[in-house]
C-alpha cells in the first residue's frame, strides 16, 4: 500500500506598508514613474549616506502585531543581512533578526473543516529591494531603485498549515486584517503582498518534520495553491524513490507548474547578520502600545456585528461588504451621505458585483466615489431618472466615476414629467394599437404592459413607467 | 598557529566577500587570517560572563523621521557616477538565466 | 613669510580685519601646495579652480557682512573619505577613482557655513585602514619632518599638509586613532570628538560604531574653533547626539588648578619607546606644576561584582584589565563592520568596474579584487569570516562584550579623574616601507588610541617634544564622554606652559633633510 503523507506548511508573507515615504529616507513610495526618480543617496547606497527610521513604519508594524495577537517587543533593534545582488544597493538589507518588533501571535482561520489557530512566529520590519528589468536587446539587466527602501513587514507563521485551503484562508485573513488597519492595500498581483511558502512532507503519524524547501515568486492565490500541490508531489516522489529532499530556495514557474532551485554556487546563503550600527534601538512603551491600540480601526468581526445591528441589510450582504475593507468603506461613506443603507447595499451587491465579475476586478480596484453613488440613488429616488437609465448611468460611474447629475443633464436622460407631452404620446400609441386597446378592454390585463412599453419607446425611455401606467389606465378605463 | 585556515575556508569567505584571490594571495590570506584569529583568541582570557554585548555606546533610542516626502528627483546627478547606465537605470550583466 | 604659516585663528583675524582677502589666502595655499606636493603628496585632489571660485564668493560675503565668523576665508583641506559635492572623493582607493558625490558631508556643510574654504582632498590609508598612509592607491604621503618617514595614518595627508603649512587646518577621521596617531607623528594637534558629536552623514564608513570626524590644526585654539564649527546635531545621522553645549572655544583657559589627571600605569610598560615615555611624563609634570593633581593609577575594574563573584579566581589575579584586550576587540568589530560597509563598492552604481568579466558574479569579484588594495581586502576577508555562520558568537559578540567592559573601566576611571594622560603612539614615526609587511605588528601600534573609539571618548593629541632623530612626540589626553572642554582646557594649559612649537619649514630645498624651521 502506498504511504500516506502529511504536508507541513509555514508562510513568510511580505507586505508593503502604505507609508508616504520610504523606511529610511524621505523619498516617495509612489508607484510607477520613470526609473530611479524616487531615489536619493540613502536608497541607492551612496557612500556616506545614513538611514533614519520612518516612525509610521513602526506604528503600522505595531498595529498589525496587535491585530494578530502578537507580543510587542519593548526594545527592538535592526540588523544587517548581508548578501550581494544588484537590486540591493548597499549589498546588505536592513532587517530584524535578533529582536523583531512582534512575536508569538496567531490568527484564526475558518475552512470547511472548521476553525483553527495559525501561529505567528514573528513580524519584523525591513526594506524592500529595487527592481530589475531584463533588457533583451543588450542581454543585460537594468536596475531601478524606485522600490528600494519601500517599507515592508515580514510576517512569519509557524508551520501550522496542512493544505492549500488553509494557506489561502490564512492569507485571506491576514489581507483583510491589514487592509482594515490601512497598513497596506495587500495586492498580490502588484506585489504589495507576497508570500513565500515553506513546505515539507512527512509520513502521516510520524512526529519528525521533513526537510523543507522555500518557494518564491507566487503572484496569486491560484499560483500558491498550484505551487503547494506541485511541490508536495515533487517531494513525495523524491521520498518514494528513496531520495531525499534538499533544503533550498526554489522559484515557482506558474506557466510550467514546476519549481526550480534558485541557488548557484556563488550564493553561500550565509547572511552574516549583525546589529545595524547606523540605527539606534526602538523602545516601545506601554503608553505607545495603548495609543496604537486605541487608534486601531474597527476590525471585520466587530464591523459585521455593528452592520447587522445598525443597518437594515441582509446578513449575506453584510458578510460580503465587510469582506473587503474598501467595499465596507464605500458602503459606509455612501450611506453617510444618502442615509439609505439598503439601497447602497443593493447597488454594491448587484450592479457592482456584476461589473466587477465582467471586468475581472477585485473590490480594491473600485475607483468610483461614494458621492457619485449617493447622487445616483438620490436621482433615482426623486424620480428624476428611471431604473433602466440609472443602470446605464451607474456603469459610467463604475468605469469613469462620472458625476451622475452632469451626465444625466448632458445626455438629456431625465424622466419627462411634462404630462401634456406624455398624454400626446399615449394618445398616439392608443390610436396606432387598436388591437391591444381592445384586448385590454376585454379584460386582458397583460395588454397594458405592451402599451406602456410602446409609450416608453416613443418617449425614448425618459418617462416614468408608473406615471405612464396610470395615465393609460385612466384613459382606457374612462 | 592554533587556527589553521583551510583552502575551503578561504574559498568560502571569498564567496561571501565577493573577492577573487590569486593563489599567492590565498596563501597569504590563510597565514594572515590564522594569525589574526590566534590573536583574537586572546579575548577568551577575559571573562565576560553575564556582560551584555554593547553595540551602541550611548543608550539612545527612538530616533525617527516623520512620514513626509522631502526628496525630489536627483536621478541624473546620481547616474553620472554609474559605470554603465541605460534608460535612466544602472546597467548590469544579466541577472537571470 | 607665507600666510599659511599662520594659524587659522590668526589668518581669520587678518581676513576679518581686511588685511588680506580670502582670495589672497587661497592663492598662497595653492602656491605652497604647488611647491611642496612633489615631495609630500599630502593631497589626492587639489581643486584649484573650485577653490579660487569659492574663495572669491566667501570674500564677497565677508565684504557684504554675511560672514563674520573666525574661520571666514580660511583655507581648509578635507580628508578624502569625507564627501564633498562635485569634488572627487576617492577614499584613496582605485574603486572610487572617479567618484564625485552628489552631496556634501554635514561637517563640510557646517564648515562652509562658517566661511572656511575647501582647497582639496587629502591622502589617507585606503578606506582609512592603516597607520601609515602607505596603503593609498595614489601614492604614499611623506612626513614633513623627515621625508624618509611616514606621516602616520590614516589621516596622514591632512596631518602632513597642516604640518608642512600647505594649509592652516584640515579635517580628518578617527576610527581607531586615525587623527591622533598621525597628529603625533607630524607634530600637529588633532581631536577625536565624543562619538555622535560630529555628524557622520557623508563620512564614507569604515567602522560605523567607531568613526568620528575631527579637526586637525597647529594648535589647541584652532582645534577648538574648528570643532565648534563642525559639531552639530544632525537628524540625518541617527547616532548623532544632541549635546547640551556646542561651545568649545570658551574652554581655552590656562588653568588646571585642582584638575585631576590620571596616568595609567599600564600605558608605560613594555613596548613604549623610552624617549616617548619620558616626553609624555614630562608633560604630565608640566601640568602638575600648573596646579593639576596628577597621579598614577591602574586602569582596571575595581569594586566590581565580577571580582567578588566566583569568576575572579579564573583570572589568576584580583583585577581585570579589559583595555589589554582593546586591540583584538577593535579589529573584530571594525573588520566586521567594514566587511559590510564596503559591500556597496561593487561596480554597479559608482566607481570602478572591471574591464572584462563574464556574468554578474565575475563582475563583482573582478571589480572588487582589482579595485581594493591588499590591506582593505585583508580586513574584508577577516570581517566576513568573523561574522560567518558558526563564528559570530565566538568573535563578534565576544568583542562587543569586551567593549562593554572597556566602557565600564573608563566609567570607573572618570569617576576619579577628569583627564587621562598618555602617549598617542608607542613610537615616533617609523621609516617608510617598514610597517606593512607585518600587519599584526602594525595593529599593535594602535594600543593607546583605540580604547577611546571603543568607549566613545574624546581625545586630543598635541606635540610634547621630539626624539633624538628630531621627530615629534605626541601627548594624548582622554576625557569622559562629552567632556571635550576638560581635555581642551588641559591641552591649552599645557600648550601655554610648553611654549612655542616650531614646524618643519625648510625641508623643501633640502631633499628631506631638515635644516631649520619656520615659526608658527
Amino acid at each position: 500500500m502506498r504511504k500516506q503523507y502529511e504536508t507541513i506548511i509555514g508562510l513568510e508573507v511580505h507586505v508593503e506598508l502604505a507609508t508616504r515615504t520610504k523606511i529610511f529616507c524621505a523619498c516617495s513610495t509612489e508607484f510607477g514613474g520613470a526609473p530611479n526618480v524616487h531615489t536619493c543617496p540613502v536608497c541607492t547606497g551612496m557612500p556616506g549616506s545614513l538611514p533614519v527610521l520612518n516612525k509610521k513604519v513602526v506604528e503600522y508594524a505595531m498595529a498589525v502585531g496587535l491585530a494578530t495577537n502578537c507580543r510587542i517587543t519593548r526594545h527592538c533593534k535592526f540588523d544587517r543581512k548581508n548578501y550581494f545582488y544588484p537590486d540591493n544597493p548597499q549589498n546588505y538589507q536592513i532587517s530584524q533578526l535578533y529582536a523583531p518588533i512582534c512575536r508569538n501571535g496567531f490568527v484564526e482561520i475558518e475552512t470547511a473543516a472548521g476553525k483553527k489557530k495559525i501561529g505567528i512566529h514573528e513580524i519584523h520590519m525591513e526594506e524592500d529591494a529595487g527592481k530589475l528589468i531584463h533588457d533583451e536587446w543588450e542581454d543585460c539587466s537594468l536596475v531601478d531603485y524606485n522600490r528600494s527602501g519601500v517599507p515592508l513587514i515580514e510576517i512569519v507563521s509557524e508551520p501550522d498549515m496542512r493544505s492549500a485551503e488553509e494557506v489561502i484562508a490564512y492569507l485571506d485573513k491576514l489581507r483583510l486584517i491589514i487592509q482594515y488597519l490601512g497598513a497596506s492595500d495587500c495586492k498580490l498581483q502588484e506585489g504589495s503582498m507576497r508570500a513565500d511558502v515553506n513546505l515539507s512532507v512527512r509520513e502521516t503519524g510520524t512526529e519528525k518534520l521533513g526537510t523543507r524547501t522555500e518557494m518564491k515568486n507566487l503572484n496569486s492565490f491560484k499560483a500558491i495553491a498550484r505551487a503547494i500541490e506541485g511541490e508536495r508531489t515533487r517531494q513525495i516522489e523524491l521520498l518514494e524513490e528513496g531520495k531525499s529532499v534538499i533544503q533550498e530556495t526554489r522559484r515557482w514557474d506558474d506557466n510550467k507548474e514546476y519549481s526550480y532551485p534558485m541557488r548557484s554556487k556563488e550564493d553561500a546563503q550565509d547572511y552574516r547578520y549583525f546589529p545595524e550600527p547606523d540605527l539606534v534601538p526602538v523602545d516601545i512603551s506601554e503608553e505607545w502600545i495603548e495609543e496604537i491600540r486605541s487608534k486601531q480601526p474597527e476590525l471585520r468581526t466587530v464591523k459585521l456585528i455593528r452592520y447587522k445591528k445598525e443597518f437594515d441589510i441582509p446578513d449575506y450582504d453584510a458578510e460580503i461588504i465587510t469582506g473587503s475593507k474598501h467595499l465596507a468603506d464605500l458602503f459606509e461613506a455612501t450611506t453617510a451621505i444618502c442615509k439609505k443603507p439598503k439601497k447602497v447595499s443593493n447597488w454594491l451587491m448587484v450592479e457592482t458585483m456584476r461589473l466587477m465579475k465582467e471586468l475581472d476586478q477585485e473590490p480594491e480596484d473600485l475607483t468610483f466615489s461614494p458621492e457619485n453613488l449617493a447622487k445616483l440613488i438620490e436621482l433615482t429616488d426623486a424620480g428624476t431618472i428611471n431604473h433602466t437609465v440609472a443602470k446605464e448611468v451607474f456603469e459610467q460611474i463604475f468605469k469613469r466615476n462620472v458625476d451622475p447629475e452632469e451626465y444625466v443633464e448632458e445626455r438629456g436622460l431625465k424622466t419627462v414629467n411634462d404630462e401634456g407631452a406624455l398624454r400626446d404620446a399615449i394618445a398616439k400609441i392608443i390610436a396606432s394599437n387598436p388591437k391591444s386597446v381592445a384586448d385590454y378592454r376585454n379584460g386582458k390585463e397583460k395588454a397594458i404592459g405592451f402599451l406602456v412599453g410602446q409609450t416608453m419607446k416613443e418617449m425614448k425611455g425618459k418617462a416614468d413607467p408608473t406615471m405612464v401606467n396610470e395615465i393609460l389606465r385612466e384613459i382606457l378605463n374612462g | 598557529m592554533a587556527n589553521i585556515i583551510s583552502d575551503e575556508t578561504i574559498e568560502y569567505v571569498s564567496i561571501l566577500a565577493k573577492l577573487e584571490l590569486s593563489e599567492k594571495e590565498k596563501e597569504q590570506a590563510k597565514r594572515d587570517m590564522g594569525r589574526m584569529l590566534d590573536y583574537f583568541d586572546k579575548l577568551n582570557e577575559l571573562n565576560t560572563e553575564g556582560i551584555e554585548p554593547m553595540s551602541h555606546i550611548f543608550p539612545v533610542s527612538n530616533v525617527f523621521r516623520e512620514d513626509e516626502v522631502e526628496n525630489g528627483d536627483q536621478r541624473d546627478e546620481m547616474l553620472a557616477n554609474a559605470p554603465k547606465a541605460k534608460d535612466g537605470s544602472f546597467q548590469v550583466p544579466r541577472t537571470v538565466e | 613669510m607665507s600666510l599659511m604659516s599662520l594659524t587659522a585663528a590668526k589668518l581669520g583675524k587678518k581676513i576679518k580685519d581686511r588685511e588680506v582677502t580670502a582670495v589672497e589666502a587661497m592663492e598662497d595655499a595653492l602656491k605652497q601646495i604647488q611647491e611642496k606636493e612633489p615631495l609630500l603628496k599630502s593631497f589626492v585632489t587639489v581643486d584649484e579652480e573650485g577653490a579660487r571660485k569659492r574663495a572669491l564668493e566667501v570674500q564677497q560675503k565677508i565684504e557684504r557682512g554675511e560672514l563674520t565668523g573666525p574661520l571666514a576665508g580660511v583655507p581648509i583641506a578635507i580628508k578624502d573619505n569625507i564627501c564633498t559635492e562635485g569634488i572627487l572623493t576617492t577614499c584613496a582607493s582605485k574603486i572610487l577613482y572617479n567618484f564625485k558625490p552628489t552631496y556634501s558631508a554635514e561637517a563640510v556643510k557646517n564648515l562652509e557655513a562658517a566661511g572656511a574654504v575647501i582647497i582639496g582632498k587629502t591622502n589617507m590609508d585606503e578606506f582609512a585602514m592603516g597607520s601609515t598612509t602607505e596603503t593609498s592607491a595614489f601614492g604614499v604621503t611623506r612626513n614633513p619632518w623627515n621625508l624618509e618617514h611616514v606621516p602616520g595614518g590614516s589621516s596622514g595627508g591632512s596631518c602632513a599638509a597642516v604640518a608642512a603649512m600647505e594649509c592652516p587646518c584640515a579635517l580628518g577621521s578617527d576610527t581607531g586613532g586615525s587623527i591622533r596617531q598621525p597628529s603625533s607623528f607630524c607634530g600637529v594637534t588633532g581631536i577625536k570628538p565624543t562619538y555622535g558629536t560630529v555628524s557622520r552623514y557623508g563620512l564614507i564608513a569604515y567602522g560605523s560604531s567607531l568613526d568620528q570626524i575631527g579637526p586637525i590644526a597647529r594648535d589647541v585654539t584652532d582645534c577648538a574653533l574648528l570643532l565648534e564649527a563642525i559639531a552639530s546635531y544632525d537628524r540625518k545621522d541617527s547616532t548623532s547626539i544632541k549635546r547640551e553645549d556646542y561651545h568649545f572655544v570658551k574652554a581655552l583657559k590656562s588653568d588646571v588648578k585642582g584638575m585631576k589627571i590620571g596616568i595609567p600605569k599600564d600605558y608605560f610598560g613594555e613596548g613604549l619607546d623610552p624617549e616617548v615615555s619620558s616626553a609624555v611624563l614630562e608633560a604630565a609634570h608640566v601640568l602638575k606644576e600648573q596646579g593639576a593633581i596628577v597621579e598614577e593609577f591602574d586602569l582596571c575594574l575595581v569594586d566590581d561584582e565580577l571580582l567578588t563573584s566566583k569568576n575572579s579566581s579564573s583570572f589568576g589575579e584580583d583585577k581585570i584589565h579589559p583595555t589589554r584586550y582593546a586591540i583584538p576587540a577593535y579589529y573584530v568589530i571594525s573588520s566586521a563592520e567594514a566587511s559590510s560597509n564596503l559591500a556597496r563598492f561593487d561596480g554597479v552604481k559608482y566607481g570602478y568596474r572591471a574591464g572584462e568579466y563574464e556574468g554578474l558574479h565575475q563582475m563583482y569579484k573582478k571589480s572588487r579584487s582589482e579595485g581594493f588594495g591588499e590591506e582593505v581586502k585583508r580586513r574584508i576577508m577577516l570581517g566576513s569570516f568573523v561574522l560567518s555562520s558558526g563564528y559570530y558568537d565566538a568573535y563578534y559578540l565576544k568583542a562587543l562584550r569586551t567593549k562593554a567592559l572597556i566602557r565600564k573601566v573608563f566609567d570607573q576611571a572618570f569617576e576619579k579623574y577628569d583627564v587621562i594622560i598618555g602617549p598617542a603612539a608607542p613610537t615616533t614615526a617609523p621609516k617608510l616601507g617598514k610597517s606593512l609587511s607585518d600587519p599584526l605588528k602594525m595593529y599593535l601600534g594602535d594600543i593607546y588610541t583605540i580604547s577611546a573609539n571603543l568607549a566613545g571618548l574624546p581625545g586630543i593629541c598635541l606635540p610634547c617634544g621630539r626624539d633624538s632623530k628630531g621627530l615629534p612626540i605626541g601627548l594624548q589626553l582622554l576625557g569622559d564622554c562629552f567632556q571635550e572642554n576638560q581635555i581642551l582646557r588641559a591641552a591649552y594649559t599645557y600648550e601655554c606652559a610648553r611654549g612655542k612649537w616650531n614646524m618643519p619649514g625648510a625641508f623643501l630645498n633640502r631633499k628631506g633633510v631638515i635644516k631649520d624651521e619656520e615659526t608658527v
